[in-house]
């Protein structure tokens, strides 16, 4: 149960990036100078936004600081912001390695040019902050690790409904036309976290982050820049250090669940506790920090803000959490696995649930895939 | 294709090529490549959207309504346009309809989309070319450099509105990027009579912004005659079919409605349900770009060319405009009179013209949106219709920046089966291609690729607000400019890093 799950005291580091993961990523020899040397007597600082394999949304949430945006821009000079302004790429490789303050990275990596910026920005930043699901998780458009390249070319460009393609044709990453060469990047079969190609200092997640904790991020850098404060600790989930259903205003009564309900179906009392009324709410597997918004509006918890602190995998502490909570109608010991069985398979999409967000960065990372891959050496998503 | 470079010398041996990578101030990715000659005149412009997410992919398998949930993150800009278009398809797909109640709660969230998006553009994408001028120099054609023109007040009142637009929409989904209030049947949230006063502050002067808005689009860009040339100038027009959706008055209708299509003399060409949109609509594959193209399939794919022979047709405030017989506002309809009379009449075909139609779509929302939050039954508890048997669905709304398709179907369990998706920006992926191309033969001559000129050719995309994370159901990253000068041989002769990116040769 949530409210009984203890959190590690004082368990800043983060679990956005487990162990493992992170060792097989390639990016070990780019490390991250120590922020703290960082420290300008006076001058403003310089930033840089970028966006990866995202949506966008997460670029619209600083738009959304509004006015509160001078704060920054009082302290910083913005470097790099694709989506609003103008600003030079062979400015950024032209500065000295390191000059960059702090960079804001959003997006998972599914291509080469992604995967290239992230590496320069890495370079030329003393911190990089991992912005949003995506860039912390590889966010939704990390599901389609549940197939590849091939598979995500072969429903675009041949099965979908509206296609007409009698001469099968794909796009191609070169193409000869009359006039010359066209090319295209290519595409990963799988997306990638951002710690998964660089190293990350800070992490900030959400879909999109919300006003709230983006303002935690800029309180830390601005009485860093501003009064010399000493930044949080390498690693640090910029989120609360508890689980959401500790931030839910919903009523909870340690009810067990009898019966798995689809939200479109359930008769919403607009009080309890949506997983006691039966609906997968990822509340209790997710961190806290979004202030319960959807659940303001009485939609379950879907996990962008990631696990709890102390967790690896969240779509695997969902499911534990989910079981244990189930009501057989009877004395639990008196449950069989059958019992058990039975009731979870009422969860009819057990991944597209629990690893909404972070099929990337958890356990299982991606699919085998239906196709066969672009090179055979079992490790999808690196660079091909 | 052939993919072998060393192949007999090809007629590309004689041009240079001129890349434009990445095109800048819109959402997500494109490139432009462009073949000059030795005297430095176009031969060739293409288009080039390198990215592609598989959107339609990873929803087989997931609940039906969860779809609803994944789906805005196509587009973090236009999140809603995706949340209304899937949550429609779920209706259908769930044979059921919106209560009352939940379609104008509906139809008010949109209104307040519209409120933040087309603000949006205006001031921070498309218009710093015409406030801060085209060939301004480009640390100022930003928003930055906008607000430097016209003042911190006015600049007070576009963060107030766009931000209004946002709480609107969050208020009633949660969350303003990404909401998820939509259910087959209608939606989730019900609103107090406090939050429908609260809806009435947010809304109340966005009617006069929005005339404000085309006041200042009057003084800058129609007062002055360089514009007005540039925007009549017929190598900036095309002469296409228009697509947009209308209510029973052929009036523009944002949020519902049927799919009206017009020929390039403005007459009625088709006008169909949108369950039978694969009766009329189709997409090409090209080899050079992720995205597809889409035509009319009673004219059919005839390549990049415009007119009455061709299949291309567009989208967005444009297309919508001159698909209407009028506006279901008063104040808009005045501006839309105006407009036509003041462009020649029937259709308008001047691309640039789509700044001009946009705002005074952004009056017709802003119009819809201070009367729906005066209905006071908007706060009945009324939200919710029951849902039917699971099957197929199809739900069409006019995202911002065009007509945006959602095509669903379900197994008996209401499980995603199959997909389809049809964005905005891919109905209008063509005629960009074109406008592209036109507009780089018109500007670029003897050479000249400064960094004016170039922003110049990327003025015929911004028009059309397109939104590439949309159309390849891909957000990428957007990369800067880089011009590489091609000897005969293809050696780099030259190179005008307008954002300095070097590209690496990539495998074939």
């Amino acid at each position: 149960m949530a409210k009984e799950r203890k959190e590690p005291k004082g368990a800043k580091a983060p679990r956005a990036a487990p162990k493992e993961v992170k060792e097989a990523t390639e990016a070990k020899d780019e490390k991250a100078p120590k922020p703290e040397a960082a420290a300008p007597k006076g001058d403003k600082i310089k930033m840089a936004i970028y966006w990866g394999n995202a949506c966008g949304g997460c670029d619209v949430s600083l738009v959304d600081l509004d006015a509160k945006i001078l704060d920054v821009v009082a302290i910083a000079d913005i470097m790099l912001w694709p989506v609003a302004m103008d600003f030079k790429y062979h400015d950024v490789e032209a500065m000295a390695d390191g000059s960059i303050t702090a960079t804001l990275f959003n997006g998972g990596v599914k291509n080469d040019e992604t995967e290239h910026i992230a590496k320069l920005l890495r370079k030329k930043s003393q911190i990089v902050v991992a912005y949003g699901a995506c860039a912390c998780f590889g966010g939704i458009p990390g599901l389609a690790n549940i197939t590849n390249r091939e598979g995500v070319f072969d429903k675009s460009y041949r099965t979908t409904f509206s296609t007409v393609n009698p001469d099968n044709v794909i796009p191609q990453t070169e193409c000869q036309v009359p006039e010359g060469t066209l090319t295209l990047p290519k595409i990963h079969d799988h997306v990638r976290a951002l710690h998964q190609v660089i190293d990350v200092d800070y992490y900030l997640p959400g879909c999109p982050p919300v006003q709230e904790r983006i303002l935690d991020l800029v309180g830390a850098v601005v009485g860093f820049v501003k009064e010399g404060k000493p930044l949080p600790p390498k690693g640090t989930v910029i989120a609360l250090e508890k689980s959401l259903c500790e931030e839910c205003p919903r009523e909870r009564k340690e009810k067990r669940i009898a019966r798995i309900v689809r939200i479109h179906e359930l008769k919403d009392d607009y009080k309890s506790c949506l997983l006691e009324q039966g609906v997968i709410c990822l509340g209790i597997s997710t961190r806290a920090g979004c202030s319960a918004r959807c659940i303001k509006v009485n939609m379950p918890c879907r996990g962008c803000f990631g696990p709890v602190p102390g967790d690896i995998d969240q779509g695997a502490s969902t499911l534990s959490a989910i079981a244990s909570n189930l009501d057989l109608g009877q004395d639990d010991l008196k449950n069989t696995e059958a019992d058990i069985e039975r009731l979870v398979a009422q969860v009819r999409d057990p991944l597209g649930y629990f690893y909404r967000y972070t099929l990337a960065t958890s356990l299982l990372r991606y699919s085998r895939g239906e196709y066969p891959k672009d090179s055979e050496k079992g490790k999808g998503g690196e660079s091909p | 294709m052939t993919h072998e470079k060393d192949t007999a010398p090809h007629a590309g041996g004689k041009y240079k090529q001129v890349s434009i990578d990445p095109i800048t101030r819109l959402e997500g990715h494109g490139k432009i490549e462009i073949f000059l000659d030795d005297a430095g005149e176009v031969k060739e412009a293409y288009f080039q959207v390198p990215e592609l997410r598989g959107f339609e992919r990873f929803v087989i398998g997931r609940p039906g309504e969860e779809v609803a949930r994944i789906v805005p993150r196509i587009c973090g800009v236009c999140p809603v346009a995706h949340h209304m278009a899937s949550t429609k398809a779920l209706d259908m797909a769930f044979s059921t309809k919106p209560t009352p109640t939940a379609e104008k709660l509906r139809r008010l969230m949109y209104a307040g989309y519209y409120l933040y998006d087309h603000t949006l553009h205006f001031y921070f994408l498309g218009g710093p070319d015409f406030v801060v001028g085209p060939t301004a120099p480009k640390a100022e054609r930003n928003i930055l450099g906008v607000i430097g023109k016209v003042g911190m007040e006015t600049a007070g009142q576009v963060i107030k509105y766009r931000s209004n637009g946002q709480k609107i929409i969050a208020l009633l989904g949660g969350k303003a990027t990404h909401p998820v209030s939509g259910l087959p049947g209608g939606v989730s949230k019900f609103i107090t009579e406090e939050e429908r006063e609260t809806l009435v502050a947010l809304a109340e002067g966005s009617v006069a912004f929005s005339e404000f808005t085309l006041q200042v689009f009057h003084d800058i860009v129609l007062k002055n005659k360089s514009y007005v040339d540039m925007i009549t100038d017929p190598r900036w027009a095309l002469r296409t079919y228009y697509m947009g959706l209308v209510n029973d008055k052929n009036q523009p209708d944002y949020y519902d409605g049927d799919v009206r299509v017009v020929g390039p003399d403005g007459k009625e060409f088709l006008k169909f349900k949108p369950k039978d949109y694969l009766k009329h609509i189709a997409e090409h594959v090209e080899p050079y770009s992720y995205c597809k193209y889409t035509y009319l399939k009673a004219i059919g794919w005839k390549g990049f060319v415009d007119g009455p022979d061709s299949g291309i047709y567009r989208v967005a405030p444009l297309g919508r405009l001159n698909v209407a017989d009028s506006m279901s506002t008063p104040k808009a309809q005045s501006h839309w009179k105006e407009m036509r009379s003041t462009l020649g009449g029937g259709p308008v075909h001047m691309t640039l013209a789509t700044h001009w139609a946009r705002l005074i779509e952004l009056l017709n929302a802003s119009e819809t949106l201070e009367a729906l939050v005066q209905d006071k039954s908007i706060v009945s508890r009324d939200i919710r219709a029951p849902i039917g048997r699971p099957g197929e669905g199809v739900g069409i709304v006019e995202a911002a920046r065009g007509t945006l398709i959602h095509h669903y179907v379900l197994d008996e369990q209401g499980m995603m089966k199959d997909a389809n998706l049809i964005v905005a920006t891919t109905n209008n992926h063509a005629a960009i291609s074109l406008s592209i191309r036109n507009a780089a033969k018109a500007v670029i001559h003897k050479g000249d690729v400064s960094d004016g000129t170039l922003n110049t050719v990327e003025m015929a995309f911004r028009a059309y607000d397109p939104c590439f994370g949309c159309a390849t159901h891909a957000l990428p990253g957007e990369l800067p400019l880089e011009v590489h000068l091609r000897g005969a041989d293809g050696s780099v002769m030259g190179t005008l890093a307008r954002d300095g990116l070097r590209r690496h040769p990539k495998e074939g």
